[in-house]
């Protein structure tokens, strides 16, 4: 049944695409291709809370880990003065930022929403208290075509060409956990210690190292995000500039059903949402408040997981510590 | 060849001596039954062989190499297998995935489910127990899920394997089947850890027979040097009478009427279909069946804790409301539900709180909406003590109890408001021979001071010993109500399976 829908639910998308290739591949191009360029930072954020919800680790420390690695890593980079540095630095961030959450949730056995709450608070803080005003770095974003792939019929102008190295690393990345979680052992694993961790436990497998261990790559995702944000989309580091992308994260991921590639396609549509008001705002809609226009993506978080919320079924374990002794 | 040997092994948790300086063996080819009341420690102690648990002292040793405490890795390296108590499987994955976990064959850098799968019917039809293989676990019931286990204990050629109470939630025949599959692999030279209270398994199949009670080794025999009732008296300590003892049934009026009722189940199924019963004051009936006919459908409905689609219950001539627990109760029925944990005790809270639970809020447990603790506190120790809970306090939490006591804290408290219909269901699941011969006790006790007893029990010699009358139950239906006295069990086990005669 579940298989059925899926494929259903795929199946619509991709006449809808067709259609709208067929009646006007401009417009229908140029939407997907913004649909991704806002999409994609979102998505990739999604993965870091799918690897640890999946495996029984609830985060909602998204947010704090990409606000404090954007930091570190753009004024690492303000101050070499290499952007690779900076992204080095975030990732490290990234990485320290979930670790704690790690050490807290999985050895401690902390309650894992406090866990996260904690994240949050302290970046947000830490950012806050050691900011520094009015430094920027170069936006030096370079948008480039993908030399075969952009020539594609369908695919080709709407995904591989005029994007940044985010998406299409995406792109290549999204699809490599999906075929993770689904075909090799450290996915099977991964996927029971989120369900039932006594199972894999009883057949050898460790469920704290596993559960370590992708908490932490998690969170290297979400400061390779975070750094991006700084380094390359903006060019500069502002508090709380991640206003919540780490939360609409998770609801991508809830609406895409801990899937990741169900989790990109929610992420592209939020995208779609986002390009839309800002479509709205270039041609000056003067009817509808700007207020009002900027909501959308919004509005949609919240229409989408208002209306599915209630059917999706989370990792049986998720937000429960593993006790080995009582197994 | 000694298999397994466990020297002086020793676990404390926090305030028990879970297990106190045991030492066992198992040869090659040999079942040995560990037998025990609830709290008892075998689980524990398999758990330590297990690398689940870690020990505190002692030395376990497989095939002569000492095995490090909680290293789950080297036991199965050292070819142990253990099927547990609570189910270890995953519930949203299939048949094949649950059993390779933890050891997939690979094909480059995936994992290989076209050899998987082949690996899973080679392995069931090496040893008879046939699964499908793409089955989703979740949609088996109990006895294949079981057999899942079983499985994936077997695919590692195992020299001991480690069964933890495998026959709790099997039904008769399943029982037999799972029996007769731990003798064959017996034979074949593996040796067997057999886990159970239920003596009837002891000495229909364990060649060695070892005791615990309370952390201790307290004795080891074997089959032929005892019986069910010496066995029963190492288990629990002193003497225990296995058979109930009842005066003939003084039956009065109907208390309990359930008229065409129609009940779906979680699926939406029709679970019970046009069920027709009485109950009378003064007796106790027996509902025999195989669970999963519409039994746990039935006794919610009753309850008020599931909706009716069609028919009426009367509760002392009255019709009762529909979904309204609360409602049902004020009118006098109690009911013993089947899930202890999740229906009958709030384990966080204390037992003196889950003495009280049905009747916080009367009086003298509350005035015009004040609580009252101390006369809580009163009927608490009064009932700890009456109903023989063991526990250093009653302001214990209910989650500290073992499961014997957490079910004697549930009978106490329903059997103790002197209701006219007392619905009881699994009232003696997973505890202990002690607890059980109590529980039985109160039951027919409630009974001859004029209760009407509605008994839903898997364990057909429950029925058998409590029932004054016994309905046998299959696919929602009454299909047989027979005379307790006498009940012949190879014929209530044909109606059970839903043979004709």
């Amino acid at each position: 049944m579940r298989k059925i829908r899926n494929y259903t639910i795929a199946a619509v998308l991709l006449a809808v695409w067709i259609f709208g290739y067929v009646l006007d591949s401009g417009i229908t191009n140029s939407v997907l291709s913004s649909g991704l360029r806002f999409g994609m930072p979102l998505a990739l954020a999604a993965m870091v809370g799918i690897m640890c919800e999946r495996s029984g680790v609830i985060n909602i420390g998204i947010e704090g880990t990409m606000l404090l690695s954007g930091f570190f890593g753009f004024y690492a980079g303000v101050y070499t003065k290499n952007v690779l540095i900076g992204f080095a630095a975030a990732i490290i961030a990234g990485i320290t930022a979930s670790f704690l959450h790690a050490m807290m949730t999985i050895v401690w056995k902390m309650d894992q929403i406090i866990a996260g709450t904690i994240i949050n608070i302290l970046a947000s803080g830490l950012t806050s208290f050691l900011y520094v005003a009015g430094v920027t770095i170069p936006n030096n974003w370079p948008i480039f075509d993908i030399p075969v792939l952009s020539k594609l019929p369908l695919v080709g102008e709407s995904f591989f060409s005029q994007q940044g190295p985010i998406q299409y690393l995406g792109l290549i990345f999204i699809p490599f956990i999906w075929i993770m979680m689904y075909k090799t052992r450290w996915g099977l694993r991964t996927r029971s210690i989120g369900e039932n961790p006594g199972s894999a436990d009883t057949a050898g497998v460790s469920v704290i190292r596993m559960r370590i261990t992708n908490v932490v790559l998690g969170g290297a995702i979400g400061g390779l995000v975070g750094g991006f944000i700084c380094l390359e989309l903006v060019g500069s580091f502002s508090k709380e500039f991640t206003a919540g992308a780490g939360f609409t994260a998770l609801a991508l991921m809830i609406f895409g059903r801990w899937n990741p590639l169900g989790a990109f396609a929610a992420a592209i549509a939020f995208g779609l949402a986002q390009a839309l008001s800002t479509q709205l705002q270039i041609f000056g809609v003067q009817e509808i408040p700007q207020q009002f226009i900027n909501i959308l993506p919004y509005v949609f978080t919240i229409a989408v997981l208002a209306f599915s919320a209630g059917k999706v079924r989370p990792p049986a374990a998720a937000g429960a510590p593993y006790e080995k002794e009582k197994a | 060849m000694i298999l397994l040997e466990i020297k002086e092994l020793t676990k404390t948790f926090p305030g028990v001596v879970a297990n106190e300086k045991i030492s066992i063996e198992v040869n090659k080819g040999e079942i040995v039954a560990l037998l025990g009341e609830n709290g008892a420690g075998k689980s524990t102690l398999v758990k330590s062989v297990f690398g689940l648990v870690k020990p505190d002292s002692g030395t376990i040793k497989i095939k002569g190499d000492v095995i490090e405490y909680g290293d789950t890795a080297a036991a199965i390296a050292h070819g142990v297998g253990m099927v547990h108590q609570h189910f270890q499987l995953v519930q949203v994955m299939t048949v094949t995935e649950n059993i390779i976990l933890g050891d997939e064959p690979r094909k480059g850098a995936f994992v290989s489910m076209k050899s998987a799968r082949q690996e899973v019917i080679d392995l069931s039809n090496k040893y008879g127990l046939e699964v499908d293989p793409d089955a989703i676990v979740e949609d088996l019931p109990v006895g294949l899920q079981q057999r899942i286990e079983i499985l994936k204990a077997l695919r590692k050629d195992i020299d001991l394997l480690i069964l933890d109470e495998p026959t709790a939630v099997l039904t008769p025949q399943e029982i037999d089947e799972l029996l007769s599959v731990i003798k064959n692999l017996a034979a074949s030279g593996v040796g067997v850890l057999f886990i159970t209270h239920k003596l009837r398994e002891v000495m229909a199949i364990a060649d060695r027979v070892v005791v615990l009670r309370n952390g201790k080794l307290v004795g080891t025999t074997t089959p032929k040097e005892t019986d069910e009732e010496g066995l029963a008296q190492m288990m629990v300590g002193r003497n225990v009478v296995l058979r109930v003892e009842k005066k003939p049934a003084l039956v009065k009026e109907t208390v309990l009427e359930i008229k065409n009722l129609s009940v779906k189940d979680d699926r939406n199924l029709m679970a019970v279909n046009d069920f027709s019963i009485e109950v009378h004051a003064g007796e106790i009936l027996g509902i025999a069946g195989v669970e999963g006919n519409g039994q746990r459908e039935l006794v919610e409905a009753v309850c008020g804790m599931r909706n009716r689609v069609t028919g009426s219950v009367k509760i002392l001539g009255a019709e009762s409301p529909n979904l309204n627990p609360h409602d049902v109760r004020l009118m006098g029925l109690s009911n013993i539900p089947e899930d202890r944990e999740k229906d009958g005790l709030v384990s966080t809270y204390s037992i003196a709180e889950n003495m009280v639970l049905n009747r916080y809020d009367q009086p003298p447990f509350a005035n015009r909406g004040i609580r009252n603790f101390s006369e809580r506190d009163k009927y608490a120790e009064a009932l700890v003590k009456e109903f023989d809970v063991r526990t250093p306090s009653f302001h214990n939490l209910a989650s500290s109890l073992s499961g014997g006591n957490k079910q004697k804290v549930v009978v106490a408290r329903e059997l103790s408001q002197d209701s006219k219909v007392i619905v009881a269901s699994q009232p003696t699941r997973g505890v202990d021979i002690g607890s059980i011969e109590f529980i039985h006790n109160q039951l027919v006790s409630a009974r001859d001071n004029g209760a009407g007893v509605l008994l839903v029990s898997a364990e057909l010699d429950e029925i058998l010993s409590l029932s004054d009358r016994i309905a046998v139950m299959y696919e929602g239906k009454v299909v047989a109500i027979l005379n307790g006295e006498g009940a012949d069990r190879q014929h209530i086990g044909r109606l059970m399976a839903g043979l004709k005669e």
